[in-house]
Protein backbone atom coordinates (compact mmCIF):
# COMPACT_ATOMS: atom_id res chain seq x y z
CA UNK A 1 0.00 0.00 0.00
CA UNK A 2 1.21 3.40 -0.25
CA UNK A 3 -0.21 6.99 0.69
CA UNK A 4 -1.04 7.73 -2.78
CA UNK A 5 -4.42 5.82 -1.84
CA UNK A 6 -5.49 9.29 -0.26
CA UNK A 7 -4.45 10.81 -3.39
CA UNK A 8 -8.13 12.43 -4.97
CA UNK A 9 -8.61 12.21 -8.74
CA UNK A 10 -8.10 15.52 -9.92
CA UNK A 11 -11.65 15.30 -12.28
CA UNK A 12 -13.98 14.54 -8.88
CA UNK A 13 -11.66 16.80 -6.61
CA UNK A 14 -15.08 19.47 -6.53
CA UNK A 15 -17.34 17.00 -5.29
CA UNK A 16 -15.48 15.61 -2.02
CA UNK A 17 -15.65 17.07 1.67
CA UNK A 18 -13.38 19.24 2.62
CA UNK A 19 -12.29 16.55 5.80
CA UNK A 20 -11.57 14.40 2.92
CA UNK A 21 -9.52 16.52 0.80
CA UNK A 22 -7.35 17.96 3.76
CA UNK A 23 -6.55 14.33 4.79
CA UNK A 24 -4.78 14.53 1.39
CA UNK A 25 -3.33 17.66 1.53
CA UNK A 26 -2.52 18.48 5.46
CA UNK A 27 -2.18 15.28 6.64
CA UNK A 28 1.26 14.40 7.40
CA UNK A 29 1.84 11.29 5.30
CA UNK A 30 5.34 10.10 4.44
CA UNK A 31 7.07 11.61 7.33
CA UNK A 32 8.83 9.52 10.24
CA UNK A 33 9.63 13.22 11.73
CA UNK A 34 5.99 14.11 11.91
CA UNK A 35 4.75 14.36 15.79
CA UNK A 36 2.21 15.69 18.28
CA UNK A 37 3.65 19.23 17.66
CA UNK A 38 1.95 19.05 14.29
CA UNK A 39 -1.41 18.36 15.41
CA UNK A 40 -2.62 21.96 15.90
CA UNK A 41 -1.48 22.47 12.10
CA UNK A 42 -2.15 19.38 10.35
CA UNK A 43 -5.10 17.41 9.30
CA UNK A 44 -5.55 14.62 12.08
CA UNK A 45 -5.88 11.01 11.01
CA UNK A 46 -9.06 11.16 13.66
CA UNK A 47 -11.98 12.37 12.25
CA UNK A 48 -14.18 12.37 15.15
CA UNK A 49 -14.61 10.36 18.32
CA UNK A 50 -17.42 8.97 20.10
CA UNK A 51 -15.69 9.31 23.46
CA UNK A 52 -17.18 11.19 27.05
CA UNK A 53 -16.34 14.84 27.01
CA UNK A 54 -12.82 15.27 28.31
CA UNK A 55 -11.69 11.52 28.41
CA UNK A 56 -8.07 10.95 28.49
CA UNK A 57 -8.06 7.80 26.01
CA UNK A 58 -8.84 10.73 23.66
CA UNK A 59 -6.28 12.76 24.17
CA UNK A 60 -4.20 9.20 24.33
CA UNK A 61 -5.49 8.46 21.08
CA UNK A 62 -4.56 11.72 19.20
CA UNK A 63 -1.31 11.68 20.52
CA UNK A 64 -0.88 8.10 19.32
CA UNK A 65 -2.17 8.50 15.65
CA UNK A 66 0.24 11.86 15.58
CA UNK A 67 3.50 9.90 16.16
CA UNK A 68 3.25 6.90 14.52
CA UNK A 69 6.19 7.32 12.00
CA UNK A 70 4.71 5.54 9.03
CA UNK A 71 1.22 5.80 9.17
CA UNK A 72 0.35 4.74 5.61
CA UNK A 73 1.74 1.68 6.57
CA UNK A 74 0.56 0.75 9.68
CA UNK A 75 -2.31 -1.61 10.87
CA UNK A 76 -3.75 -1.24 14.04
CA UNK A 77 -5.39 -4.30 16.07
CA UNK A 78 -7.87 -3.14 18.48
CA UNK A 79 -10.36 -4.83 20.91
CA UNK A 80 -13.55 -4.19 22.44
CA UNK A 81 -13.67 -1.35 24.70
CA UNK A 82 -14.19 2.34 24.64
CA UNK A 83 -12.12 3.08 21.76
CA UNK A 84 -13.73 0.27 19.94
CA UNK A 85 -16.03 3.28 18.95
CA UNK A 86 -13.17 5.57 17.57
CA UNK A 87 -11.90 2.80 15.25
CA UNK A 88 -14.24 3.48 12.63
CA UNK A 89 -13.42 7.19 12.72
CA UNK A 90 -9.68 7.01 11.60
CA UNK A 91 -8.51 7.12 8.24
CA UNK A 92 -5.99 3.97 9.00
CA UNK A 93 -6.44 0.55 8.80
CA UNK A 94 -7.71 -1.38 11.76
CA UNK A 95 -8.88 -4.52 12.67
CA UNK A 96 -11.59 -5.42 14.90
CA UNK A 97 -10.74 -8.41 16.82
CA UNK A 98 -12.59 -11.04 19.16
CA UNK A 99 -12.59 -9.82 22.89
CA UNK A 100 -8.87 -10.25 24.05
CA UNK A 101 -7.64 -12.19 20.84
CA UNK A 102 -6.43 -9.20 19.76
CA UNK A 103 -2.49 -9.57 19.86
CA UNK A 104 -3.30 -13.19 18.50
CA UNK A 105 -4.51 -11.49 15.50
CA UNK A 106 -1.95 -8.78 15.25
CA UNK A 107 0.82 -12.00 15.06
CA UNK A 108 -0.66 -13.27 12.06
CA UNK A 109 -1.25 -9.85 9.95
CA UNK A 110 2.52 -9.28 10.96
CA UNK A 111 3.95 -12.68 9.90
CA UNK A 112 1.72 -12.67 6.76
CA UNK A 113 3.13 -9.03 5.83
CA UNK A 114 6.36 -9.76 6.52
CA UNK A 115 5.93 -12.45 3.72
CA UNK A 116 4.09 -10.41 1.53
CA UNK A 117 6.03 -7.16 1.36
CA UNK A 118 9.46 -8.42 2.42
CA UNK A 119 11.03 -5.25 0.86
CA UNK A 120 8.47 -2.93 3.13
CA UNK A 121 8.08 -1.68 6.61
CA UNK A 122 5.18 -2.67 8.00
CA UNK A 123 4.35 -2.03 11.62
CA UNK A 124 1.38 -3.43 13.12
CA UNK A 125 -0.03 -2.00 16.78
CA UNK A 126 -2.39 -3.16 19.19
CA UNK A 127 -4.35 -1.23 20.97
CA UNK A 128 -6.71 -2.21 23.48
CA UNK A 129 -7.99 -1.52 27.28
CA UNK A 130 -6.61 -3.11 30.59
CA UNK A 131 -10.18 -5.81 30.51
CA UNK A 132 -8.87 -7.08 26.94
CA UNK A 133 -4.93 -7.31 27.36
CA UNK A 134 -4.64 -8.02 31.15
CA UNK A 135 -7.80 -10.09 32.17
CA UNK A 136 -9.59 -11.85 28.77
CA UNK A 137 -6.31 -11.30 26.84
CA UNK A 138 -3.68 -12.25 29.39
CA UNK A 139 -2.80 -15.35 27.40
CA UNK A 140 -2.75 -14.02 24.08
CA UNK A 141 -0.72 -10.89 25.14
CA UNK A 142 1.88 -12.98 26.61
CA UNK A 143 1.98 -15.87 24.38
CA UNK A 144 2.88 -12.96 21.73
CA UNK A 145 5.58 -11.95 23.90
CA UNK A 146 6.84 -15.18 24.66
CA UNK A 147 7.16 -16.14 20.57
CA UNK A 148 8.50 -12.68 20.35
CA UNK A 149 6.05 -11.24 17.97
CA UNK A 150 7.36 -7.87 16.44
CA UNK A 151 4.21 -6.02 17.01
CA UNK A 152 3.72 -3.06 19.94
CA UNK A 153 1.13 -3.81 22.21
CA UNK A 154 -0.42 -0.39 23.99
CA UNK A 155 -2.58 -0.68 26.72
CA UNK A 156 -5.28 2.12 27.49
CA UNK A 157 -5.41 1.25 31.47
CA UNK A 158 -8.96 3.30 33.21
CA UNK A 159 -8.55 0.35 35.95
CA UNK A 160 -12.03 -0.51 35.53
CA UNK A 161 -14.41 -2.30 32.90
CA UNK A 162 -15.93 1.19 31.95
CA UNK A 163 -18.11 1.15 29.44
CA UNK A 164 -20.24 -2.04 30.90
CA UNK A 165 -20.97 -0.32 34.05
CA UNK A 166 -18.27 -0.23 36.36
CA UNK A 167 -16.62 -3.50 37.14
CA UNK A 168 -13.24 -4.20 38.32
CA UNK A 169 -10.57 -5.81 36.39
CA UNK A 170 -7.39 -7.33 36.99
CA UNK A 171 -5.76 -3.53 36.85
CA UNK A 172 -8.05 -1.94 39.66
CA UNK A 173 -6.10 -0.91 42.71
CA UNK A 174 -7.07 -2.76 45.97
CA UNK A 175 -9.73 -1.23 47.63
CA UNK A 176 -11.09 0.55 45.14
CA UNK A 177 -14.90 0.57 44.95
CA UNK A 178 -16.90 1.19 41.43
CA UNK A 179 -20.60 0.62 40.64
CA UNK A 180 -20.40 -3.06 40.32
CA UNK A 181 -17.88 -3.75 42.88
CA UNK A 182 -19.23 -2.30 45.55
CA UNK A 183 -17.29 -4.46 48.14
CA UNK A 184 -13.98 -2.85 46.64
CA UNK A 185 -11.40 -4.81 44.84
CA UNK A 186 -10.17 -7.73 47.37
CA UNK A 187 -6.44 -7.78 45.49
CA UNK A 188 -3.28 -6.35 44.04
CA UNK A 189 -3.41 -4.57 40.85
CA UNK A 190 -1.73 -6.49 38.11
CA UNK A 191 1.96 -5.08 37.62
CA UNK A 192 1.49 -5.58 33.94
CA UNK A 193 4.88 -3.92 33.05
CA UNK A 194 7.17 -6.37 35.04
CA UNK A 195 4.75 -9.39 33.30
CA UNK A 196 6.08 -7.96 30.12
CA UNK A 197 9.41 -7.80 30.97
CA UNK A 198 9.68 -11.21 32.10
CA UNK A 199 7.85 -12.52 29.19
CA UNK A 200 10.52 -11.31 26.76
CA UNK A 201 9.81 -7.41 25.96
CA UNK A 202 12.77 -5.60 25.13
CA UNK A 203 11.29 -2.08 25.28
CA UNK A 204 8.92 -1.57 27.97
CA UNK A 205 7.18 2.01 29.65
CA UNK A 206 4.59 2.19 32.18
CA UNK A 207 3.38 6.38 32.43
CA UNK A 208 0.38 8.67 31.75
CA UNK A 209 -0.43 10.51 29.18
CA UNK A 210 -0.18 13.93 30.79
CA UNK A 211 3.11 15.10 28.64
CA UNK A 212 2.38 14.46 25.02
CA UNK A 213 5.89 14.79 23.75
CA UNK A 214 6.92 12.20 26.24
CA UNK A 215 4.49 9.89 24.61
CA UNK A 216 5.21 10.48 20.70
CA UNK A 217 8.90 9.61 21.83
CA UNK A 218 7.86 6.58 23.93
CA UNK A 219 5.38 5.21 21.06
CA UNK A 220 8.23 6.11 18.21
CA UNK A 221 10.68 4.07 20.23
CA UNK A 222 8.41 1.51 20.84
CA UNK A 223 7.35 0.91 16.92
CA UNK A 224 11.28 1.19 16.51
CA UNK A 225 12.47 -1.50 18.18
CA UNK A 226 9.57 -3.55 17.35
CA UNK A 227 10.29 -3.42 13.66
CA UNK A 228 13.87 -4.71 14.38
CA UNK A 229 14.14 -6.38 17.73
CA UNK A 230 10.73 -7.96 19.38
CA UNK A 231 7.65 -7.28 20.96
CA UNK A 232 7.32 -4.04 23.07
CA UNK A 233 4.83 -2.89 25.35
CA UNK A 234 3.63 0.25 26.91
CA UNK A 235 1.05 0.61 29.69
CA UNK A 236 -0.50 3.58 29.49
CA UNK A 237 -3.18 5.41 32.36
CA UNK A 238 -6.32 6.77 30.70
CA UNK A 239 -8.25 7.48 34.02
CA UNK A 240 -12.16 6.93 33.40
CA UNK A 241 -13.27 10.56 34.72
CA UNK A 242 -16.89 9.25 34.45
CA UNK A 243 -16.43 5.87 36.48
CA UNK A 244 -14.08 8.10 39.31
CA UNK A 245 -16.36 10.55 39.52
CA UNK A 246 -15.24 13.34 37.62
CA UNK A 247 -15.75 16.76 35.80
CA UNK A 248 -14.45 16.87 31.78
CA UNK A 249 -11.70 18.91 32.78
CA UNK A 250 -10.32 16.78 35.37
CA UNK A 251 -8.43 14.16 33.67
CA UNK A 252 -5.11 15.93 33.22
CA UNK A 253 -4.95 16.79 36.65
CA UNK A 254 -5.91 13.31 37.50
CA UNK A 255 -3.18 11.64 35.06
CA UNK A 256 -0.78 14.80 36.74
CA UNK A 257 -1.33 13.55 39.95
CA UNK A 258 -0.72 9.72 39.53
CA UNK A 259 2.74 10.94 37.61
CA UNK A 260 3.92 11.08 40.96
CA UNK A 261 2.37 8.09 42.44
CA UNK A 262 2.03 3.97 41.01
CA UNK A 263 2.03 5.92 37.33
CA UNK A 264 5.91 7.35 37.59
CA UNK A 265 7.15 6.85 34.25
CA UNK A 266 9.08 3.99 34.35
CA UNK A 267 11.09 2.68 31.22
CA UNK A 268 13.09 -0.53 30.78
CA UNK A 269 14.64 -1.93 27.49
CA UNK A 270 17.23 -4.34 26.54
CA UNK A 271 20.47 -4.40 24.84
CA UNK A 272 19.09 -4.63 21.54
CA UNK A 273 17.06 -1.89 22.30
CA UNK A 274 18.76 0.64 23.38
CA UNK A 275 20.83 0.40 20.44
CA UNK A 276 18.01 0.33 18.06
CA UNK A 277 16.93 3.60 19.45
CA UNK A 278 20.66 5.11 20.06
CA UNK A 279 21.08 4.52 16.03
CA UNK A 280 17.47 6.15 15.63
CA UNK A 281 18.31 9.25 17.43
CA UNK A 282 21.61 9.80 15.75
CA UNK A 283 19.35 10.01 12.68
CA UNK A 284 17.07 12.39 13.87
CA UNK A 285 13.89 9.88 13.60
CA UNK A 286 13.60 10.44 18.01
CA UNK B 1 -38.11 -10.62 -9.68
CA UNK B 2 -35.82 -7.58 -9.92
CA UNK B 3 -38.19 -5.16 -10.18
CA UNK B 4 -38.56 -1.55 -8.72
CA UNK B 5 -39.02 -1.50 -5.06
CA UNK B 6 -39.82 -0.74 -2.19
CA UNK B 7 -39.81 -4.61 -2.27
CA UNK B 8 -39.71 -4.63 1.42
CA UNK B 9 -37.35 -6.82 3.49
CA UNK B 10 -39.35 -9.85 4.27
CA UNK B 11 -38.10 -12.54 3.41
CA UNK B 12 -35.42 -11.20 1.36
CA UNK B 13 -34.59 -8.44 -0.81
CA UNK B 14 -32.23 -10.65 -2.71
CA UNK B 15 -32.31 -11.10 -6.57
CA UNK B 16 -30.50 -13.69 -6.34
CA UNK B 17 -33.38 -16.06 -3.76
CA UNK B 18 -35.55 -15.41 -7.14
CA UNK B 19 -33.47 -17.05 -9.63
CA UNK B 20 -31.39 -13.46 -10.54
CA UNK B 21 -28.16 -14.28 -10.98
CA UNK B 22 -25.16 -11.64 -12.40
CA UNK B 23 -24.47 -11.91 -16.51
CA UNK B 24 -22.63 -13.77 -18.08
CA UNK B 25 -19.21 -12.42 -19.79
CA UNK B 26 -20.21 -9.80 -22.50
CA UNK B 27 -23.98 -9.59 -21.31
CA UNK B 28 -25.56 -6.97 -19.48
CA UNK B 29 -28.74 -7.39 -16.75
CA UNK B 30 -31.69 -5.73 -17.74
CA UNK B 31 -34.29 -6.25 -14.56
CA UNK B 32 -34.18 -10.29 -14.67
CA UNK B 33 -33.36 -10.28 -18.53
CA UNK B 34 -30.32 -11.17 -19.89
CA UNK B 35 -30.15 -8.72 -23.08
CA UNK B 36 -26.78 -7.42 -24.66
CA UNK B 37 -24.59 -4.95 -23.23
CA UNK B 38 -25.89 -1.83 -25.35
CA UNK B 39 -29.36 -2.48 -24.94
CA UNK B 40 -29.06 -2.33 -20.97
CA UNK B 41 -26.57 0.65 -21.47
CA UNK B 42 -29.84 2.77 -23.38
CA UNK B 43 -32.22 1.67 -21.12
CA UNK B 44 -29.89 2.99 -18.20
CA UNK B 45 -28.90 6.07 -20.04
CA UNK B 46 -32.70 6.54 -20.79
CA UNK B 47 -33.79 5.85 -17.09
CA UNK B 48 -30.78 8.59 -15.52
CA UNK B 49 -32.44 11.18 -18.72
CA UNK B 50 -35.97 10.51 -17.56
CA UNK B 51 -36.13 10.04 -14.15
CA UNK B 52 -36.17 13.15 -11.01
CA UNK B 53 -32.81 13.77 -9.40
CA UNK B 54 -30.64 11.34 -11.06
CA UNK B 55 -27.54 10.58 -9.10
CA UNK B 56 -23.96 8.94 -9.68
CA UNK B 57 -22.07 7.93 -6.69
CA UNK B 58 -19.25 7.29 -7.07
CA UNK B 59 -16.59 4.45 -4.95
CA UNK B 60 -13.45 4.69 -3.45
CA UNK B 61 -11.98 2.98 -6.45
CA UNK B 62 -12.75 5.88 -8.85
CA UNK B 63 -12.22 8.85 -6.36
CA UNK B 64 -8.66 8.20 -5.47
CA UNK B 65 -5.52 8.24 -7.88
CA UNK B 66 -4.71 4.52 -6.97
CA UNK B 67 -3.65 3.55 -10.43
CA UNK B 68 -3.55 4.73 -13.75
CA UNK B 69 -7.04 3.45 -14.96
CA UNK B 70 -8.60 4.98 -12.19
CA UNK B 71 -7.55 8.36 -12.79
CA UNK B 72 -8.93 7.96 -16.30
CA UNK B 73 -12.05 6.40 -14.99
CA UNK B 74 -12.44 9.42 -12.99
CA UNK B 75 -12.54 11.54 -16.19
CA UNK B 76 -15.02 9.01 -17.89
CA UNK B 77 -17.29 9.44 -14.66
CA UNK B 78 -17.47 13.32 -14.84
CA UNK B 79 -17.98 13.31 -18.44
CA UNK B 80 -20.89 10.88 -17.83
CA UNK B 81 -22.50 13.49 -15.19
CA UNK B 82 -22.05 15.96 -17.43
CA UNK B 83 -24.02 13.68 -20.50
CA UNK B 84 -26.70 13.15 -18.16
CA UNK B 85 -27.17 15.85 -15.97
CA UNK B 86 -26.79 13.85 -13.04
CA UNK B 87 -25.59 14.82 -9.87
CA UNK B 88 -22.07 13.56 -8.40
CA UNK B 89 -22.32 12.47 -4.65
CA UNK B 90 -19.14 11.02 -3.70
CA UNK B 91 -18.95 7.50 -1.64
CA UNK B 92 -15.05 8.67 -0.08
CA UNK B 93 -15.04 6.04 1.99
CA UNK B 94 -17.24 3.51 4.53
CA UNK B 95 -17.07 4.96 7.63
CA UNK B 96 -20.06 4.39 9.66
CA UNK B 97 -21.53 7.50 10.95
CA UNK B 98 -21.86 8.93 14.80
CA UNK B 99 -23.92 9.46 16.46
CA UNK B 100 -26.60 9.32 14.42
CA UNK B 101 -27.64 9.23 11.38
CA UNK B 102 -31.08 10.28 9.88
CA UNK B 103 -32.10 6.72 8.20
CA UNK B 104 -35.16 8.49 6.32
CA UNK B 105 -32.13 10.55 4.52
CA UNK B 106 -28.92 8.54 4.41
CA UNK B 107 -28.32 4.88 3.99
CA UNK B 108 -26.64 3.65 7.21
CA UNK B 109 -24.56 2.03 8.43
CA UNK B 110 -21.96 1.02 5.39
CA UNK B 111 -22.83 4.35 3.45
CA UNK B 112 -23.07 7.20 5.59
CA UNK B 113 -22.73 9.43 2.50
CA UNK B 114 -24.97 7.78 0.68
CA UNK B 115 -27.54 10.09 0.41
CA UNK B 116 -31.12 8.92 -0.66
CA UNK B 117 -33.33 12.28 0.38
CA UNK B 118 -36.36 10.78 1.67
CA UNK B 119 -36.25 9.11 -1.76
CA UNK B 120 -36.34 11.98 -4.02
CA UNK B 121 -33.53 10.14 -6.11
CA UNK B 122 -35.34 8.52 -8.78
CA UNK B 123 -32.38 6.68 -10.58
CA UNK B 124 -28.36 6.36 -9.56
CA UNK B 125 -25.51 4.69 -10.68
CA UNK B 126 -23.00 2.94 -8.88
CA UNK B 127 -19.29 2.90 -9.86
CA UNK B 128 -16.07 2.31 -8.23
CA UNK B 129 -18.21 1.07 -5.08
CA UNK B 130 -16.57 -2.07 -3.55
CA UNK B 131 -18.67 -5.06 -4.37
CA UNK B 132 -19.71 -6.46 -0.90
CA UNK B 133 -20.92 -2.76 -0.14
CA UNK B 134 -22.69 -2.29 -3.51
CA UNK B 135 -24.56 -5.58 -2.54
CA UNK B 136 -25.49 -4.39 1.09
CA UNK B 137 -26.68 -0.71 0.01
CA UNK B 138 -28.26 -2.32 -3.55
CA UNK B 139 -30.11 -4.56 -1.26
CA UNK B 140 -31.09 -1.29 1.05
CA UNK B 141 -32.07 0.94 -1.55
CA UNK B 142 -33.92 -1.58 -3.32
CA UNK B 143 -36.07 -2.70 -0.26
CA UNK B 144 -36.60 0.70 0.52
CA UNK B 145 -37.46 2.83 -2.31
CA UNK B 146 -38.12 2.71 -5.76
CA UNK B 147 -35.10 4.59 -6.88
CA UNK B 148 -33.97 2.72 -10.40
CA UNK B 149 -30.23 1.81 -9.27
CA UNK B 150 -27.58 0.54 -12.05
CA UNK B 151 -24.48 -0.89 -11.59
CA UNK B 152 -21.69 -0.26 -13.17
CA UNK B 153 -18.89 -2.90 -12.10
CA UNK B 154 -15.32 -3.57 -13.00
CA UNK B 155 -16.02 -7.23 -11.97
CA UNK B 156 -19.25 -9.83 -12.19
CA UNK B 157 -22.12 -7.06 -11.60
CA UNK B 158 -25.01 -6.83 -9.13
CA UNK B 159 -28.32 -9.08 -9.37
CA UNK B 160 -29.67 -6.47 -7.11
CA UNK B 161 -29.68 -3.66 -9.61
CA UNK B 162 -32.25 -2.83 -11.73
CA UNK B 163 -29.61 -2.90 -14.59
CA UNK B 164 -26.23 -4.28 -14.43
CA UNK B 165 -23.51 -3.72 -16.39
CA UNK B 166 -20.39 -6.06 -15.74
CA UNK B 167 -16.79 -5.34 -16.74
CA UNK B 168 -16.85 -2.15 -17.02
CA UNK B 169 -13.57 -0.62 -18.05
CA UNK B 170 -12.47 2.75 -19.81
CA UNK B 171 -13.33 1.38 -22.79
CA UNK B 172 -16.86 0.63 -21.85
CA UNK B 173 -17.09 4.16 -20.19
CA UNK B 174 -16.30 5.85 -23.28
CA UNK B 175 -19.19 3.46 -25.05
CA UNK B 176 -21.83 4.45 -22.63
CA UNK B 177 -20.88 8.00 -23.38
CA UNK B 178 -21.68 7.56 -26.52
CA UNK B 179 -24.88 5.60 -26.42
CA UNK B 180 -26.31 8.31 -23.46
CA UNK B 181 -25.15 10.91 -26.08
CA UNK B 182 -27.44 8.94 -28.29
CA UNK B 183 -30.07 8.66 -26.17
CA UNK B 184 -30.18 12.37 -25.38
CA UNK B 185 -31.00 13.42 -28.60
CA UNK B 186 -33.23 10.86 -29.53
CA UNK B 187 -35.50 12.19 -26.15
CA UNK B 188 -34.87 15.63 -27.55
CA UNK B 189 -33.35 17.01 -24.24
Amino acid sequence: MSYKIFKINEDLKDFMPPEIVDLEEKATWGNPKRGVMDLPYSKELIEEHSLCAGCPESAAFRYILASLPNPEDTIIVNSTGCTSLVFPHIALHTVHSLFGNQNAVASGIKRVLEWRFPDKVKDVIVLAGDGATVDIGLDCTLQSFFRQEKITTICFDNEVYANTGGQESGMTVKGHVFKMAPKGKQWDKVPMWQLAIDSGCHYVVRMTVSSPKKVEKVIKQAIYVAREVGPTYIHLYTPCILEIGLNADDGLEEMRRTDKERFKFFEYMTDAAKEVIERKKEEGLI
Amino acid sequence: MAKLGPSGYSPYPVAMYEDILTPPPGKALLFNEIVDEEIAMREAAKAMLTRENPTIFPGPQVLYAWNEEAKEKARLVRKIAETLGAKIIPMYDYRPKYPKIDPEKEINPNHPNLTIWHNNIKACIFIGVHCHYANVALKIIRAETDCFTIAMCGNAGHEDAMITLRDQHTEELEKFIRVAEEVKKELGK
